[in-house]
């Protein structure tokens, strides 16, 4: 197709246009790595930009000599695994019965799943729950409450709807029951959803900071967000141990940078490789939303 | 035994499994979602430590005790207040925001640009809120940070991005369509896709230029998506976010910043006062789902799909 002179214009101011959405969306990362590898004088004195000035790993010795940062990291990555796996796990086994029309009962439960999406009981209520169930401070607390979300499930059922049900005739006349047909037809089928819902799940943990707020009390479990928060804003020294380099100026900005950088950088090193399973996702999700 | 005991034997032989597989997840769902439920009932009763919700004693005014000294409760007045407003801003800024990247990413002509700038505006979406505030602060910091900095050397004077209440709303409303903005942008590019290419074609031949296009022919593909996610939004007028207003407060701007669901966190969990909070929280959810009812209804008068 030929295009005149100022289609082409146009063209160019668009993406003129989408070049600055991307130094927006940029700039800040940048911003906050060259703080992290600068030297505390440079942050005092308002020198640093997008270089670092003073070049020194000074901030991130210090984040990896510190146990209980390091200690948090390695935490938050196992209980993002844990998580990922149990929700994951719930979520099939919740979706699929669902995808069958002739189960007796299915518009009851449904009904009812849904239900709980749009009215919450609220989260005073739901605290006092997890302390009667004595989940209070318990690493489970992390784990349990959270471990199904109606949204991602409805994502799960709507894609093994999509899946022919000639198939699973066909594995029933083969004998199959319903469950060797999960396994042998539908989940194989299905790595693209399990690979956005498990992108959700993990980058949800992951970035989780309410439920830590709220139920777990005990530092040993903070998860890494938890931790940042109260680096970030002074919440108290004792946080971190014995490196005093957060209690001074302009290290202290140096460090809370570095600490910033440590737990962005493994969702910066995911998402970009499940791009094109997720978008799929989120058009299930608001299709049917 | 009659031929319908027969065929529901026959049923649940062929089935069973799959209540087995639902049994856990039911629940889940009765545990952690419809328990709850029954102790809304803290709302309208004393609260007491040492008593089931069942045995509290009913509090005063016919049971309304909490809902009134909610409302006369300044701090509380001033969270419903900076809910709704902040919610109101963001409707009005960030709602068209990502119809606006998904209309300028549908007209770019390089491909691999495109593609580029996707992946690099749907990156703010996968950051916590404490990462985010945590950028935000050496970000814009009074004087240290670059956004200052760059606003010096341009002439411009030191702004208290986060210091100062007017200011702190508007980086806030800013800072969410950062982190939204692209991530919102997918349903909408999803939905252009749909979008008849005849239509295009017809446009050009009767003269129709770039935006002309846009005007009669994208936005009205895009029609029934922005009513649905619309209705949503109306939804939530009154539901409140934790973690962004929560990380993204300090002590100055506490009068802008306090939102509901902080103030049920402070007075709450914190402050332990559980029947109040309880109210305000019913008090909330209650009114979202009218509003979510409500939006729905109106949509649905227009002639258009609803989200049920």
């Amino acid at each position: 197709m030929i295009k005149s002179k100022s289609t082409r214009l146009g063209d160019w101011v668009i993406a003129a246009f989408c070049f600055l959405v991307i130094l927006v969306c940029l700039l800040p990362l940048v911003n906050v790595l060259a703080r992290s590898l600068s030297s505390s004088e440079a942050l005092i004195r308002g020198e640093v930009t997008l270089w670092p000035k003073g070049l020194n790993y000074e901030s991130y010795k210090l984040v990896f000599n510190d146990s209980k940062y390091i200690w948090s990291l390695g935490w938050t990555a196992i209980l993002t695994f844990i998580c990922t796996l149990v929700s994951m796990v719930m979520t099939t086994i919740c979706a699929y019965p669902l995808t069958y029309d002739n189960l007796k009962g299915r518009k009851v439960i449904n009904t009812l799943i849904i239900f709980t999406m749009y009215f919450n009981a609220g989260t005073i209520p739901n605290y006092l729950l997890l302390k009667d169930l004595d989940l209070i401070n318990n690493p489970l607390v992390l784990i349990i409450p959270s471990c199904l979300s109606v949204f991602n499930m409805i994502i799960m059922r709507s894609f093994l709807y999509g899946i022919p049900e000639s198939l699973r005739e066909s594995a029933e006349i083969d004998g199959a029951g319903p469950v060797r047909t999960l396994f042998s037809i539908y989940l194989p089928l299905s790595t693209s959803v399990i690979a956005t819902l498990s992108l959700f799940y993990a980058v949800g943990r992951w970035n989780g900071f309410s439920d830590a707020l709220m139920y777990m009390g005990n530092r040993k479990y903070y998860p890494i967000q938890l931790l940042l928060y109260n680096i970030i804003n002074n919440v108290s020294s004792i946080e971190v141990s014995a490196q005093d380099g957060f209690n001074k100026p302009g290290l202290s900005d140096g460090l809370k940078a570095a600490t910033v950088m440590f737990a962005t950088v493994p969702i910066l090193l995911v998402y970009p490789w499940l791009q094109r399973y997720f978008i799929a996702g989120v058009t299930i999700g608001a299709v049917k939303g | 035994m009659s031929e319908n005991t027969q065929k529901l034997i026959n049923y649940l032989k062929r089935y069973w499994t799959l209540y087995l597989l639902l049994v856990l997840p039911i629940a889940y769902f009765f545990i952690f979602r419809y328990i709850p439920m029954t102790y809304i009932q803290i709302a309208f009763k004393k609260y007491s430590i040492v008593k089931s919700v069942w045995e509290m004693p009913w509090a005063d005014s016919n049971g309304f005790e909490y809902f009134i000294k909610a409302f006369s409760n300044a701090d509380f007045l001033y969270a419903l207040r900076n809910t709704i407003s902040l919610n109101l801003l963001d409707l009005v800024i960030g709602f068209p925001a990502p119809i606006i990247l998904a209309l300028l990413l549908n007209e770019l002509a390089f491909v691999k640009f495109k593609r580029l700038t996707q992946t690099v505006a749907y990156m703010p979406h996968f950051l916590s809120w404490i990462i985010i505030s945590g950028i935000a602060l050496q970000l814009f910091a009074p004087s240290t940070g670059l956004a200052n900095i760059m606003l010096n050397s341009l002439g411009f004077e030191t702004i208290p991005f986060l210091n100062d209440p007017k200011h702190w709303i508007a980086t806030y409303i800013l800072l969410g369509v950062w982190q939204s903005v692209g991530w919102n942008s997918i349903i909408y590019l999803a939905a252009l896709t749909g979008i008849n290419p005849e239509l295009y074609e017809a446009a050009s031949i009767d003269g129709a230029g770039r935006f002309k296009k846009m005007w009669h022919v994208t936005l009205p593909g895009l029609r029934s998506t922005i009513i649905v996610l619309l209705i949503m939004n109306l939804g939530r007028i009154l539901g409140s976010e934790f973690d962004r207003p929560y990380a993204l407060r300090n002590p100055l701007v506490d009068n802008v910043s306090n939102v509901i669901s902080t103030f049920v966190y402070t007075n709450g969990i914190r402050g332990l006062q559980f029947s109040l909070t309880t109210a305000v929280g019913l008090f909330q959810s209650v009114v979202c789902v009218v509003f979510l009812i409500g939006a729905n209804s109106l949509a649905k008068k227009f002639g258009e799909r609803g989200i049920w």
